[in-house]
């Protein structure tokens, strides 16, 4: 320790002195502040705050706010609230909870899905908070428990808001539903803001905007009497409603494409070039998504869940298909632009292709060959020849890196929860999730958009409508407009990437190319040309069964689930685009006959039909 | 040093210096031991009232009050220079504790506090109430004071290993109590008032970057603490009932045992941190300034026998330690009046519960040997 003189050792106990002095003197002063707070509490307030206390209880209540509904670009409801009654019980009043139940299940059937619900809810809430027994219950037996209410204190019949979609299973994959709120949900929301809310967002749009949606809670101070009765409210403070939303979707192109789907199992997906607006988002087949606002039974979930359809899965944003032919436009356009062949170079097509000293005859689907092909003729009648050897010629990695910019492999990032990427293979990618290297064959049939290749059908629009505004990639979005309580429309923002220069006559001969595709005598979807606009389109089949190198693919022979996926994608008017559209076919065939027409539907309702009343 | 200058508070040392009789063998401090018996008994009064006339919930506090007491006389038998010696060593264990704590500790009410020791378990932050400051004390008492700039970010360090170790358990009320001990202690040994000025306008400068930089929930979070009253239904439901019961009791309050927000179970914690609104309730504005004032005497007489102190080392340990001990009671009135936010800080030596209990008298037991094993006491 340092050696310290006298005179250190005064003026280091004259500055704690001085701090001493200091520190007594905030104390005083902070203890000053506290005896303000008292008197200001205790003599300034204290009729009021005797008011609060004096032999009436103080109660503080939720009040839920109502939650935002959601309108198509038209204005069309497509989730709304419509008023329930439940029966409900405070614990604190009713005494023995276990008889009262007893008592009123004698009145009006209670389930034990509703018993366990309760269970779990009284649990999680103070004794004094009222908790739901039952839901959604019909004239008659409101009438019998008002009746009977007298006898059993605690016990209430309240008016809810129960959400509905009028659309039903038009729109439950694009809405998914609101549900009960479970264990985990609670682990995640603010518990405070959710006091008086039953329900949370659990897919869809209701989920990924559940923030706007649900709003703010209100409370209110009540006075009760000691029976529970509330006698008055001391002070209240209103909800926040959520916010409304509007969509991109018109539902009449949503209905059109599903109607369009007919008995097929698939999903439709359309875009608005201009502005990365979803207008339909279709999956077949659907759900009744009102049966699980209010807990759907394990019977009818089982069914289901276990529908060999999978109704309950969202194909539009989860279902991963090949993309067959239809990424021939994508990969042609990045062969001219490697310059490794000319627009209207020529090779010949004998009706298969063969590797260099390889056995394995990759065969075309027209058995006997297209004869001499250029890129045009590849793209429209779909030469698959052509495309084994552009597809060799580019190698996987000039492949993986040109498609990648038009969003194949990834996320379209559109605002829903649970979208799949797809896959677009690579060298790298089969290392780290195979261990083994790339061979040279399964670059050609990535060529034609089979092997590892996987596509979701909104990517698959989205790159059509990257393709159609020549190289401006734009985010998908659902919602157009948050429509806040006061009235401020709020407008969604999408990403946009322009794609890195490609030379424009590239562009126009690719394009020219899927005009023809509708436009040519020969084109593979020349039954969908319009006199009114021009299209411009590919058609492609997925494999969904792989037939052993002699064996024939014959539609009648092959079972119906693993018949080929038919696969479209097209977007017009060719010069200023703006719909772009992919439409999945699952087990449908050719592309050509069976999703253009699809296509083609939602294309003449959206550009020659579209509504004239204004939706502002 | 002989000649050191008597300047000192106004409150005299009415303790005769060469007090004869069992409480200078025992190295006790006559004034301050008689606040503190005053507010234990008090503080058992209101006990009686807010635990519903629990005589078994009084038995343990009883006991604890026993234990407490004894671990004051304990400590004041030690001598300072003993202490000072020890400082460095019990500051380690308890950085130990408390990293064992986070590895292994024992989950109690959702936070991870306590260390299962076969016997009985306990929580090593408690240990860091004390070593913080013997530490800080010991630390900057080796060198002249004030602290140079080197020695003083070397003791910031100090208190914030322990800070923020306990802070991510997470206890919020003691990592508060251990960083004001550390500020205490740094104030007291003199640091400039320009530096005291451009360390609070940092704090203040930084609070808007940091909350930039924040997630929207943990913007809730912070808004919901600093201003509760915004969640009537979580934190907000103690803090209104509280002020009900506090507002209610007027003047003179509605008499002992006769508080009805307490004895209606609408004031939730009425026994624990929340026992300051109870004893308002019951006994009135004129009965809160008489407790305060006694929690008043005992804080002046801490600051005037840390001022008697007679080297550096005393004189920040006794001084940091009654400063902590007003922290205690400005924290935990603060929340429950609702000027501050809800933190879990009991009332000190009034509020149900051990732990803080036996650091808080061993602390006063420090201070009662600092006092009393002066080596030169006047004649």
């Amino acid at each position: 320790m340092a050696q310290l003189s006298i005179k250190d050792y005064l003026r280091e106990s004259q500055l704690f002195l001085s701090r001493a002095l200091a520190a007594a003197t905030l104390v005083v002063l902070l203890l000053l502040l506290l005896v303000g707070r008292l008197v200001y509490l205790q003599i300034q307030n204290h009729a009021h705050y005797t008011t609060l206390s004096k032999d009436n209880r103080v109660k503080i209540e939720p009040l839920p706010p109502t939650r935002g509904l959601i309108f198509d670009h038209e204005g069309r409801i497509l989730a709304q609230n419509l008023p329930a009654y439940s029966l409900e019980i405070v614990p604190e009043k009713a005494g023995d909870v276990d008889a009262t139940i007893q008592a009123l299940s004698r009145l009006i059937p209670i389930g034990e899905e509703d018993l366990k619900r309760f269970q779990r809810l009284r649990r999680q809430r103070r004794r004094f908070d009222s908790i739901p027994l039952r839901v959604r219950l019909s004239d008659r037996e409101v009438a019998r428990i008002a009746v009977n209410r007298h006898r059993y204190p605690g016990v209430d019949i309240r008016a809810t808001l129960l959400r509905e979609y009028p659309f039903a299973a038009e729109t439950a994959h694009l809405l998914g539903y609101v549900g009960r709120i479970n264990e985990q949900e609670l682990q995640r929301i603010d518990t405070s803001n959710y006091s008086g809310t039953n329900y949370i967002g659990k897919n869809g749009v209701e989920k990924s905007y559940e923030g706007l949606l649900h709003g703010e809670v209100g409370l209110q101070q009540v006075e009760v009497n000691a029976k529970g009765r509330v006698l008055r409210v001391l002070e209240s403070q209103p909800p926040t409603p959520g916010d409304n939303l509007k969509l991109y979707i018109d539902m009449r192109l949503q209905e059109a494409a599903l109607r369009a789907l007919g008995d097929y199992n698939g999903a439709v997906a359309a875009i608005d070039v201009e502005t990365g607006g979803v207008l339909a988002l279709a999956s077949k087949p659907g759900f009744d998504p009102n049966l699980f606002v209010e807990g759907i039974s394990s019977k009818a979930y089982q069914a289901l869940k276990e529908s060999p359809d999978k109704p309950l899965f969202n194909r539009a944003i989860r279902g991963q298909y090949p993309p067959g032919s239809t990424v021939k436009p994508f990969i042609g356009l990045a062969g001219l632009e490697a310059g490794v062949v000319q627009f209207h170079q020529e090779t010949y097509c004998p009706g298969y292709y063969q590797l260099p000293g390889k056995e394995h005859k990759y065969r075309d689907w027209k058995k006997w060959g297209h004869g001499k092909v250029d890129m045009h003729k590849a793209i429209v009648q779909s030469c698959d020849v052509y495309y084994y050897e552009l597809a060799r010629t580019l190698g996987i990695d000039r492949l993986h890196d040109f498609l990648a910019k038009f969003g194949f492999g990834q996320r379209t990032g559109v605002d829903l929860n649970g979208e799949l990427p797809g896959l677009l293979p690579s060298r790298a990618w089969k290392r780290r999730s195979r261990q083994e290297p790339w061979y040279p064959g399964e670059t050609l049939i990535v060529g034609i958009g089979q092997g590892y290749f996987l596509t979701t059908p909104l990517q698959l629009a989205s790159a059509t409508a990257t393709l159609a505004s020549r190289g401006r990639r734009i985010q998908p979005r659902i919602v157009e407009t948050i429509i806040r309580p006061d009235g401020t429309r709020l407008p969604t923002l999408s990403r946009v990437t322009q794609l890195p220069q490609v030379d424009s006559m590239h562009w126009e001969e690719i394009i020219a190319a899927m005009t023809d595709v509708v436009e040519s005598p020969h084109g593979t979807a020349r039954r969908i040309r319009s006199p009114d606009y021009r299209i411009a389109a590919k058609t492609g089949t997925a494999q969904v069964f792989t037939l052993a190198q002699e064996e024939e693919y014959d539609e009648e022979t092959v079972a119906k689930r693993n018949r080929d996926h038919a696969l479209f994608i097209a977007f017009a008017p060719v010069q200023k685009p703006r719909i772009a559209v992919a439409v999945i076919v699952e087990n449908g065939g050719h592309g050509g006959s069976v999703a253009a027409p699809i296509a083609k539907k939602i294309m003449d309702l959206y550009l020659l039909n579209k509504s004239d009343t204004p939706d502002e | 040093m002989n000649d050191i200058p008597r300047a000192g508070l106004s409150l005299q040392d009415s303790q005769p210096a060469r007090a004869t009789g069992l409480l200078a063998s025992l190295h006790l401090d006559l004034p301050l031991l008689t606040g503190l018996l005053l507010l234990t008994a008090v503080g058992l009064l209101i006990l009686y009232s807010a635990g519903e006339q629990n005589m078994q919930l009084l038995e343990r506090q009883g006991i604890r009050f026993a234990i407490a007491y004894g671990a004051m006389v304990l400590l004041a038998q030690i001598h300072p220079d003993d202490l000072r010696r020890w400082s460095p060593w019990l500051y380690g264990l308890g950085i130990v504790l408390l990293v064992a704590t986070i590895l292994v500790g024992q989950t109690g009410k959702g936070a991870q506090r306590w260390l299962d020791l076969g016997l009985f378990r306990f929580q090593p932050s408690e240990i860091l109430k004390l070593a913080l400051p013997m530490m800080i004390a010991w630390y900057l008492a080796e060198k002249r004071l004030p602290p140079s700039g080197p020695r003083l970010l070397a003791a910031g360090a100090l208190t914030l290993v322990p800070v923020l170790l306990i802070a991510k358990q997470p206890d919020l009320g003691t990592a508060l109590l251990v960083a004001s001990a550390g500020v205490f202690a740094l104030f007291l040994a003199g640091i400039s008032w320009q530096l005291i000025a451009a360390l609070g306008a940092l704090m203040a400068a930084l609070g808007p970057a940091v909350w930039f930089l924040m997630h929207d929930y943990q913007r809730q979070r912070v808004l919901t603490f600093l201003n509760p009253e915004s969640d009537p239904l979580g934190a907000g439901y103690h803090i209104i009932q509280s002020k009900i019961a506090i507002g209610s009791g007027g003047l003179a309050g509605k008499g002992w045992l006769n508080g009805t927000q307490s004895h209606l179970e609408f004031l939730p914690e009425r026994h624990t941190d929340f026992i300051f609104a109870v004893i308002s309730e019951e006994f009135g504005l004129v009965g809160v300034l008489a407790l305060l004032s006694l929690y008043l005497y005992i804080i002046l007489r801490g600051l005037y026998i840390a001022s008697q102190a007679q080297d550096t080392y005393g004189r920040l340990l006794a001084g940091t330690l009654t400063l902590v001990f007003f922290v205690y009671l400005f924290v935990n009135t603060g929340m429950v009046t609702g000027l501050l936010p809800v933190v879990g800080v009991p009332l000190p030596l009034i509020s149900y519960g051990g732990t803080s209990l036996v650091t808080l008298l061993a602390g006063f037991g420090i201070l009662m040997s600092i006092h009393t094993h002066r080596k030169l006491l006047p004649t």
